[in-house]
């Protein structure tokens, strides 16, 4: 049967067919709707867990007891599960293992566009990387059976572009003769202490040479012969670019990317006149064939910086480019916080505080924004409350006040905990702001462990955040309504005066939740043309159910959009003229 | 069947339903055998940015971008977002557009004026560019979120595919208890000029 999926559609079907019964992540785009897709399949127990590193772990628990099992993350997030994977790869498999990472050039929605291929050269563990959404299936499948034939974990590489794109694929049936998970005790293989990695790390090295060797006889990796001029070594979504640009080109595609099959790529060389690799980000490819004594041509005309584009290979190849309709230069449309989003009533009171916000990654991180202004760093996933304890300790006491840790509810459950624990433990005097919405929103709303819900929606325990932060140890926790913007100056500014670590807890939820009885919309609010004084009071929030009526001559008037107003309030408490009233 | 592909670029803002017109037409082009791929980014979409998918359809199909300059038919939701995109499109392509101004956060916040007068200006660089009043005809049809369905049946007129395959992949796609008004919708896109 055929079907059109994306990539993520697709290896979440291709484990389902490679007989996989876990499947552990932290969401992350673009690889959240793996998980999102494996739990069409009651056979996977599909789970969201607090960060990438325990998701491996509980991947790696699963296979040492001999089920198969897919673990997925976004690029940034391998190195929250770097800590496991690289002695993963000294222990092996017991059921097959495979890490998924979905690389983000581009950065369309990440903070860096670190090239993951260079992990899988670091831990020592192969590396496929499939060119669209059928090998994304049939590569998840293989992926499993290499890691029990060469006992190792094998991370399959995807790009923005193949984790998001969709192509035909042809289903399969799901294996059925597995073993059976039970218990194994191995200590020489599964207890790392140094007498037992010493030799597994000879296991490795070997492991590395067998595949590099039976790499070049593998179907995945291919010489296609054309015109003998021009030689590409190409993989994944760049292997789409070089046969639309390059259509007479001869190519050796490869889909293992790591170890890399030297002997096919000798061969490959040997037939073809200039010989170039064409790959985004990293020389990743480029840098080994050249060590191995091998002339190619790669980054001298591709960029190590942003995606492949058919258009930027044909730059990079003299090719001619289209004629393209010019245009003038237009306003941007960057993504903003929706309207009634509990987030806005907050990032408004700190601008107004003139706070220097250590931020974290989430919808929140939207606060920078103009025009509420109001986030002065972001890192990675966590960083706000240690960034906060850093800052405070060298600060001359007034500036150390204006210190305040910003981070959201699943963030701070990822791995901002630790950083609450080290403040308290070390005497940080800075505020931490807990923007507790329920959900993890940005990457499309995934229950955590603080929503209630499991990825499977079965009801579960709920983190208490109070009690969590008493248990740590923080003296000062104060609970607060974000849209009440009285409430939200007064308690922030009494914390922020205090010289010792405080937790300030927001209450209300997301507005995209769609789950019953969460969250539930306002009356929508309007503006009364003739009360409104055209003060420009209520844009300073940026809400996107407020627009600006400019009017020629006279002084611009406010608007509010009935179908966009999710009834918060914050604006109307910024209106000192009572122009903004229910709408009739 | 022709080894022409065909490249159709959809733009517009998030939550307007485009990611959900973009499945329905890659999932006529398989319907109606040729390969297809759509290339998108998601991820903040909701948040009200700028959305664009790629739908590239034909008898084989390598990259899922529509290569700058390629396009055949730009299918834009909303007049800003479409005059951006144009660079997208061939020299004698089509241009079909929802007649929406829908305003950036820098227009809503006075800082800047939605520019004046994007229909005329892209229908002066594209001379087949078909305007369609989108919403009224949503309104017609029945249901004000099917702008989307009526744009794609305006679309379809200038697809080399045959209208059941069309109908066919809005039964399967769009909730069941939604189909009737898609339908609809669809019909009075496509009998549009």
């Amino acid at each position: 049967m055929k079907e059109i999926l994306s990539g993520n559609e697709a290896i979440a079907r291709g484990a389902y067919e490679a007989g996989v019964k876990v499947a552990c992540a932290y969401p992350g785009t673009p690889s959240t709707e793996i998980l999102e897709n494996t739990i069409r399949y009651p056979e996977i127990d599909s789970s969201w867990a607090t960060n990438e590193k325990v998701s491996l772990e509980v991947g790696i628990g699963a296979s040492f007891v001999g089920a198969r099992s897919l673990v997925t993350m976004k690029h940034v997030g391998v190195n929250v599960a770097a800590d496991p994977l690289f002695t993963l790869s000294y222990t092996g498999v017991n059921g097959g293992l495979v890490l998924v990472c979905a690389d983000d050039p581009e950065l369309h929605s990440s903070q860096n566009e670190q090239d993951s291929r260079n992990y899988a050269k670091f831990a020592k563990v192969p590396m496929l990387e499939p060119a669209d959404s059928q090998e994304c299936l049939s590569f998840t499948k293989l992926a499993f059976e290499l890691s029990e034939k060469y006992d190792t974990p094998v991370m399959l590489r995807t790009t923005t572009r193949i984790s998001h794109s969709k192509s035909v694929v042809e289903l399969g049936e799901r294996v059925t003769d597995l073993p059976e998970p039970k218990l194994v005790k191995n200590p020489a293989k599964f207890v790392m202490l140094p007498g037992n990695a010493r030799p597994r790390h000879y296991v490795v090295e070997d492991r590395l040479t067998t595949l590099s060797k039976d790499g070049c006889n593998m179907p995945i990796n291919r010489i296609e012969l054309r015109d003998s001029k021009i030689g590409v070594i190409t993989a994944g979504i760049s292997y789409q670019h070089v046969r639309e640009v390059l259509p007479e080109a001869s190519v050796l595609k490869l889909g293992l990317v790591f170890p890399l099959p030297f002997d096919l790529i000798r061969e490959f060389a040997a037939q073809v006149e200039t010989l170039y690799v064409v790959e985004e980000l990293d020389a990743f490819i480029e840098d080994q064939v050249k060590a191995a004594g091998i002339k190619v041509i790669g980054k001298e005309i591709i960029s190590l910086c942003g995606e492949l584009t058919p258009g930027r290979l044909k730059k990079a190849f003299g090719l001619p480019e289209h004629e393209q309709t010019a245009v003038e230069q237009l306003p941007g449309r960057p993504p903003n916080m929706c309207p009634g989003c509990p987030h806005r009533g907050v990032f408004f009171t700190l601008n107004q505080l003139k706070a220097y916000v250590s931020g974290d990654i989430g919808c929140y991180t939207l606060g920078f924004m103009p025009p509420l202004s109001a986030m002065d760093t972001c890192v990675c996933m966590g960083a706000s409350i240690g960034m906060a304890t850093g800052a405070v300790k060298v600060l001359p006491p007034e500036e150390r006040k204006k210190v305040v840790a910003v981070i959201g509810d699943s963030t701070f459950l990822h791995t901002g905990v630790n950083g609450l624990m080290d403040m308290v433990y070390n005497k940080g005097a800075a505020t931490v702001i807990i923007l507790d919405n329920r959900i993890t929103a940005m990457t499309g709303r995934q229950d955590n462990p603080a929503s209630g819900h499991t990825l499977m929606d079965s009801p579960t325990n709920a983190i208490d955040f109070p009690m969590l932060c008493k248990a740590i140890g923080v003296k000062h926790i104060r609970t607060i309504n974000p849209l009440d913007l009285e409430e939200c100056k007064r308690v922030i500014s009494e914390e922020m005066e205090r010289p010792e670590t405080s937790v300030i807890i927001t209450d209300k939820p997301c507005v995209l939740i769609k789950r019953e009885g969460v969250f539930t919309a306002g009356k929508a609010l309007a503006v009364d043309a003739d009360s409104c004084s055209g003060c420009r009071a209520c844009l300073k929030i940026g809400c996107p159910a407020i627009e600006w009526i400019p009017s020629s001559g006279k002084k611009g008037k406010a608007r509010i959009d009935a179908l966009l107003c999710n009834g918060c309030e914050v604006c109307r408490q910024l209106c000192k003229f009572s122009a903004i009233q229910e709408a009739k | 069947m022709s080894h022409k592909i065909t490249n159709i670029v959809l733009v517009g803002v998030g939550g307007q339903g485009i990611l959900l017109a973009a499945e329905i037409l890659s999932e006529t082009c398989m319907l109606a055998g040729y390969d297809v791929k759509k290339s998108e980014i998601h991820g903040m979409s909701q948040r009200g940015g700028s959305v664009v998918s790629h739908v590239r359809y034909g008898k084989e199909v390598f990259s899922p971008m529509v290569p700058e300059g390629e396009g055949d038919i730009l299918f834009g939701f909303e007049l800003m977002e479409t005059y951006r995109y144009l660079t997208l499109l061939k020299p004698g392509g089509s241009v079909v557009v929802n007649d929406l101004c829908i305003a950036p956060p820098a227009v809503l916040i006075g800082q800047t004026q939605y520019p004046a007068d994007l229909a005329g200006k892209i229908k002066s660089q594209v001379p087949d560019c078909l305007l369609v009043d989108g919403q009224n005809l949503a309104l017609e049809a029945g249901n004000a979120r099917t702008a989307n369905t009526v744009l794609l049946g305006a679309v379809s007129k200038r697809l080399d595919i045959a209208e059941n395959f069309w109908l066919e992949s809005i039964e399967r796609m769009v909730p069941k208890k939604a189909v009737a008004v898609n339908l609809k919708a669809f019909e009075l896109g496509r009998s549009l000029a």
